[in-house]
């Protein structure tokens, strides 16, 4: 039976309290399920979850639901097509019709500005550390019987020099700001690195108004060709690719693949880039190198899980074809943890088509009720394309070949790869826990979410390599928390340990 | 023809504008942007300084992961830009190293 909370301000205030059901079943502070990430996995859960009858809380860092993929302006900026920015947006607003439809009869609740910090075992399910709003100003505690991870990605950078300069902005990055603010970094932007992601952007930019120079990607894309069963199976990818296609083409933006961004000039902002082929290891070729004037760049490499709060738990991971630490799941999309579910982009990149239709999946699973065969078969499809992807995009070992002594790696506490070497060359370091200890590599602010993956290659550790490839990275804390609020011990619902 | 823009991509018709104050001077802010977003408008693409170099640093990741886009915000330091909104009259300085000078001895 639903019980009051001990602290019921802790549980932040309900979202419609005047006009919610008299008898509020959310004010229990155990919920059925409790869903970490408000993206297409997220949402498509915790609808799904309150259709089977699961009380269910939806918890993510941002003020809003739809994470990065569905990032839209904030409603004061009065934005009255949002969809232009989006591929399928009425597949967001269904969700998020349904998900309010739930708020208001009580039987889903969805918490913003709630950053999930830790993960914590507990006598009767789990309790989620949070810290709240973009400036951490106080915490709460949030207890379900279980919970379901769908918490994302975040890019892959790989460090070139002059990429700290102003102006140097991720793919995904530009994506936000233009999504959310209505904003660009530049008027002329490259685009570079590798993924599907690259289209995506380029494609939003110009059609926002900036000049696009050129779209440079690492590979050549003949990895997609080696399957065609498989992107038979998902033309819809196909179409979304040839939409993003289309517009580059409308716009007279120039593809060129198997070359890469080697530098960024400029001194206080960045004036151009250089552009040089590469090799099918992703060397770079001497010799042709091209200057492309522009004003900004937009640069990224793929996307990584971001699997933290469950990897603190101990659960158990894969690397995929791309390299990237992801979870192990069954086919009900359970962790290794009893009671930890994970859907989208933590078992693996695979974009937000995939991630709805595991959000819905995993939901089930959950609630122990057996899902539509359509869906099952559509994940099935979309995870194979999934793979297929992550080994088109797989970056090269050549890249380390545009790298100079003075590159800093790690942005954040500003080591260059000269440091980096002398870790792994002279003092033996070969892993990066080993070059962090020795450099402040990962250290920082961060903590190693722009540096990881460049110096688990310089250290000799990346995937493929002689040590097998990394394990996941260990964060005990998955955002920063101010002191004050880890001092202060247990909240006040959290049992006593 | 009407050059392309962001808002008129949307048709976005926002609220009307007001400042934030960035090193002295006003920057306009739409209702709904973040500090980074607004100084982006501006312009504006660096507003911190590094520990070691003094380089100068703006928004990178755009999403509150990497922290490239720290500044001091009303008097606050280490505050991410790409996370908060500007509201009016939200004061904006450039943050040299780790922006705790104050602590200095």
């Amino acid at each position: 039976m639903p019980t009051s909370p001990s602290d019921p301000s802790s549980f932040g205030p309900p979202a419609d309290a005047s006009s919610g059901p008299l008898a509020d079943p959310l004010f229990d502070p155990l919920f059925d399920l409790a869903v970490i990430g408000a993206g297409p996995a997220g949402l498509a859960a915790a609808v799904t979850a309150a259709d089977l009858g699961l009380r269910c809380v939806l918890l993510d860092g941002g003020q809003g639901t739809g994470g990065q993929y569905y990032r839209h302006p904030a409603p004061g900026l009065g934005a009255a097509r949002p969809d232009r920015l989006h591929h399928h947006w009425s597949a967001y607003t269904g969700l998020a019709d349904r998900l309010a439809a739930h708020e208001r009869a009580g039987r889903a609740a969805f918490r913003g500005g709630h950053q999930v910090w830790a993960l914590e075992r507990t006598g009767d399910g789990f309790a989620a550390h949070v810290t709240r709003g973009p400036e951490s100003t106080d915490r709460a505690t949030v207890r379900s019987r279980s919970v379901l991870l769908a918490t994302g990605a975040y890019e892959r950078q790989l460090p070139f020099p002059g990429w700290t300069l102003p102006g140097v902005v991720t793919a995904g990055g530009a994506q936000a700001m233009l999504k959310a603010g209505l904003v660009l970094p530049g008027r002329r932007i490259v685009v570079a690195g590798s993924g599907p992601l690259l289209l995506a952007a380029a494609s939003s930019l110009v059609t926002a108004g900036a000049e696009v120079p050129a779209v440079v990607e690492a590979t050549a894309y003949l990895g997609y060709a080696r399957r065609p069963g498989v992107l038979a199976g998902v033309p819809g990818k196909l179409v979304e690719g040839a939409g993003h296609g289309g517009a580059l083409l409308r716009h007279g933006v120039r593809l060129r693949p198997r070359s890469a961004v080697v530098e960024a000039h400029g001194t206080d902002r960045v004036t151009g880039v250089t552009v040089a082929r590469l090799d099918a290891r992703w060397r770079p070729l001497p010799g042709t190198e091209r200057r492309i004037d522009c004003d900004a760049l937009a640069v990224g490499h793929g996307l990584l899980p971001q699997i933290d709060l469950a990897t603190e738990l101990g659960a158990r991971t894969r690397t995929g074809p791309d390299g990237a630490v992801a979870l192990a799941v069954d086919a009900r999309l359970r962790t290794s943890v009893p009671g930890l579910w994970s859907a989208g982009e933590t078992n693996g990149v695979g974009g937000a088509d995939l991630a709805l239709a595991e959000g819905e999946l995993a939901a089930y699973a959950v609630a122990g009720a057996l899902p539509e065969a359509g869906t099952l078969r559509r994940r099935s499809r979309l995870r194979a394309f999934a793979e297929l992807m992550a080994a088109a995009h797989r970056p090269g070992p050549g890249w380390t070949g545009w790298l100079r002594p003075d590159t800093d790696v790690c942005r954040c506490e500003e080591v260059p790869v000269a440091a980096i070497r002398e870790a792994v060359d002279d003092l033996g370091a070969g892993d990066p826990r080993t070059v962090k200890l020795l450099t402040r590599a990962g250290m920082g602010w961060c903590q190693g979410r722009m540096c990881g993956p460049a110096v688990a290659c310089l250290a000799g550790s990346a995937p493929g390599s002689a040590s097998g490839g990394p394990g996941p990275d260990r964060r005990p804390l998955g955002c920063p928390v101010p002191l004050s609020q880890l001092a202060a011990g247990p909240s006040p619902e959290s049992p006593a340990s | 023809m009407r050059r392309r823009t962001p808002a008129g991509l949307v048709e976005a018709e926002p609220g009307p504008a007001h400042h934030i104050e960035f090193d002295g001077r006003p920057v306009p802010a739409l209702p709904g942007q973040t500090i980074a977003a607004a100084l982006w408008a501006d312009g504006v693409l660096a507003w911190r300084t590094t520990r070691v170099g003094g380089k100068p640093r703006g928004a990178f990741c755009g999403i509150g992961s990497c922290f490239d886009c720290l500044a001091t915000v009303d008097g606050r330091p280490n505050q991410r830009t790409c996370l908060l909104p500007a509201e009016p009259g939200t004061t904006v300085t450039t943050q040299e190293g780790h922006g705790r000078a104050d602590l200095a001895v």
